[in-house]
């Protein structure tokens, strides 16, 4: 690698790592502009034009507010955990291809290390759970350990079949291989399963069990103020970000779409940010309808209906890979 | 390795907890996520209001009763002023009785649809917690209309009530009643056939007919449970006897079935609002008693013993003779009571409330136990209960 190529490769990581806070922002702006329609409600507006500058000023204010550290908390580990949430969530990026020929690497394990890593994240909920010495936050905290144990599991199934039918594990090459027929048509099943495992690993309703504030009050981030909470927060959005951007990826053909291929660059990258944003929206239109399920329920769901689900549909794309030959 | 000890956790639920629905605390036993046992702890609202009574004359402790039940407030006053009027040996002209039904109704409705948005935001879906308020504004604006209060309308009177409807309220009334079932069935596409809520509901925080009636529960909470009782048809008073309307029950006594019998209930009130604004008879709306009513304006203006009655009562107030009354109404979360007692003279002399939220609470700990601490709160909400009248 030369120093040139290696001063690019730092220069993509730096544009990512700078987008991703603002398309974050933008996130919780939209979530709030969304909801605010679905609740008949005009959401933030008084912040710039429609609101547009509202999460800039929610940022500041989280910076400039004083961090409360609870006496008998742990302090190294409260302050670590609501890093060790955002920073797996952020990582993924690096894996992800935006538009034909944009990602910041493209590793031949690709679809390994998004598994490895997007399940460390966890430990930051579990962490600040143990760490803020609350009763509700450790309550918080054990559910998603639990959550997470389950639905890892039946998530990681779903994607054997993306692989088994890309037939490689780099998700640049998983996009390449949908230019066909989208995995989500070849293998709606293991899409349903992804897509709900997915909503379980961000944590956000109608399986956001971690905080629950019926009955946990906020859960794991019941003690965390100012900055602590905002990177809970920005963790859960880039969560939910990435598992946008992968479902994207892994099933709906990535960056593909009509001409994509051929003219390359800022419409292969329209259409992965459309399709995201579709997806982004979905999880809020969910947030703003559904209720939420039980904690002993979502491990039933886990286990009996969706394991079952993943592994019939590997059977499924072992039957159609077959036949396809 | 030691033998290892098997422990209860302690969790302390509330004053401060958005599921307690105000200042309630419960101390939660808990074995994992699996409650074991619930002690609510009372007394953060208490304000002596019985005993506010004994130091008022009968009239001036009409808004103290609003704030009994504040999301139900004509159902409080209602209960009050009939339990002095049965002291008095007075009653209310129809007129009157069909604007108290019309009211109580109205109260009632608004009281289900808190209910109904905060029992489901318990649950998770912050939705319907905005629709809920919408119609409720919609209700306001017609109790403000009336009696210029949006939430403590003080509108009953004893003998009546403060004075008769503007015009075209009753028009705004049958706008309401026309738009609302529409309105309802948006409720009910989003929650009652959703199997997320059917889940967390169905099976949850059941209580038996018979332990319903031994916990002394009252009103949705009793009728969940498959009892048919309401005040509204044992007892009618007002006009309901003259109205026609059904008393829904449940078979199960499960939160779902709490869940139903309130929905359906706000069928039935806006039958008996569209009722009672249809057949609203014509005529006064306060009692001719001169002895404990002030006269008209008009008269006081002409009438020289029509103006020393208004003084008299207005500085001195009317004395019911002795005796002791109990007078119950049917409220949106149960029995509604005042026991008063009356010494002869212009205050009482004992006042003693009984608040249906209170007694209904005192079935929590046995339909919680064994349950989850997230069904905990969804029971909680399937109870219904309003701190204002648990702490009195």
């Amino acid at each position: 690698m030369t120093p040139a190529d290696l001063l690019f490769v730092l220069l993509k990581i730096l544009v990512v790592l700078l987008l991703i806070p603002v398309t974050v922002g933008f996130c919780t702006l939209a979530e709030r502009k969304i909801l605010g329609r679905i609740q008949l409600r005009f959401g933030p507006n008084r912040a710039g034009p429609f609101g547009l500058l509202q999460w800039m000023a929610d940022a500041v204010k989280l910076i400039t507010k004083e961090y409360l550290i609870p006496g008998e908390a742990d302090k190294a580990l409260f302050v670590i955990a609501p890093l060790l949430t955002m920073v797996p969530a952020v990582t993924v990026f690096a894996l992800i291809p935006f538009g034909k020929g944009m990602e910041i690497t493209d590793v031949n394990v690709g679809i390994l290390m998004l598994v490895a890593i997007s399940s460390l994240g966890t430990y930051g909920i579990i962490f600040g759970g143990w760490a803020s010495n609350s009763k509700y936050s450790l309550l918080g905290g054990l559910r998603s350990a639990a959550q997470m144990i389950s639905y890892e599991l039946s998530m990681g199934l779903a994607l054997v079949g993306v692989v088994m039918m890309a037939g490689t594990m780099s998700l640049v090459e998983i996009v390449e291989s949908q230019k066909g027929l989208w995995f989500i048509v070849a293998q709606p099943l293991g899409f349903i399963v992804f897509f709900i495992s997915g909503v379980a690993e961000t944590n956000r309703l109608p399986f956001d069990m971690p905080e629950a504030e019926g009955d946990l009050g906020a859960g794991y981030h019941t003690e965390y103020s100012a900055m602590g909470f905002g990177l809970f927060q920005l963790g859960e959005y880039s969560a939910i970000l990435t598992m946008a951007a992968l479902m994207t990826t892994l099933f709906c053909g990535g960056w593909g779409g009509p001409a994509a291929a051929a003219l390359g660059g800022a419409v292969s990258l329209g259409y992965f940010v459309l399709k995201t944003s579709f997806f982004v929206f979905v999880f809020i239109w969910m947030r703003g309808t559904l209720p939420r399920v039980r904690y002993d329920q979502l491990m039933a769901l886990g286990w009996k209906v969706l394991l079952p689900l993943s592994l019939l549909n590997i059977l499924w794309v072992a039957g159609y890979v077959a036949l396809r030959g | 390795m030691g033998a290892t000890e098997q422990r209860t956790m302690t969790l302390n639920m509330g004053p401060q907890h958005p599921s307690t629905h105000g200042v309630l605390r419960l101390i939660l036993e808990l074995d994992g996520e699996i409650v074991v046992k619930v002690t609510p702890e009372l007394g953060y609202l208490h304000r002596a209001i019985g005993k506010i009574a004994e130091g008022l004359r009968y009239e001036q402790f009409v808004p103290y009763t609003d704030r009994l039940d504040y999301l139900a407030a004509s159902i409080n006053n209602l209960g009050y002023v009939q339990g002095v009027e049965k002291l008095m040996e007075i009653e209310a002209p129809a007129r009157a009785r069909y604007l108290r039904v019309l009211f109580c109704e109205l109260s009632r409705i608004e009281s289900h649809l808190i209910w109904l948005g905060t029992h489901i935001l318990d649950l998770g879906a912050t939705t319907p917690l905005f629709y809920c308020f919408r119609e409720r504004e919609t209700i306001r604006d017609l109790f403000e209309e009336v009696c210029g209060a949006r939430m403590t309308h003080a509108y009953f009177r004893i003998g009546g009530v403060r004075q008769d409807i503007p015009t075209g309220f009753l028009q705004k009334v049958r706008e309401f009643y026309r738009t609302f079932p529409s309105r309802l069935a948006q409720y009910e596409t989003l929650i009652t056939n959703n199997p997320i809520f059917l889940r967390r509901a169905r099976g949850v925080g059941a209580i038996s007919a018979e332990k319903a009636v031994a916990y002394g529960l009252s009103g949705p909470s009793l009728r969940g449970s498959g009892v048919e009782w309401d005040l509204r048809k044992a007892e009618p008073y007002a006009a309901y006897g003259d109205l026609d309307f059904e008393v829904p029950t449940g078979a199960n006594g499960d939160v779902y079935d709490r869940y139903l019998v309130r929905i359906e209930e706000m069928k039935q009130s806006l039958r008996l609002v569209e009722q009672a604004a249809e057949n609203l008879p014509e005529g006064a709306v306060k009692a001719d008693a001169p002895q404990f009513i002030r006269p008209p304006r008009e008269e006081v203006h002409r009438n020289m013993q029509a103006m020393i009655r208004y003084f008299y009562i207005t500085m001195h107030g009317g004395s019911p003779p002795p005796g002791e009354v109990y007078s119950a109404v049917e409220g949106s979360k149960g029995e509604v009571a005042f026991y008063l007692v009356s010494d002869g003279t212009p205050k009482p002399a004992r006042v003693d409330i009984r608040g249906p939220s209170f007694v209904n609470l005192s079935a929590l700990n046995e339909m919680s136990k064994g349950q989850y601490v997230a069904d905990l709160v969804a029971i909680m909400g399937s109870i219904d209960i309003v701190l204002g009248e648990v702490d009195r």
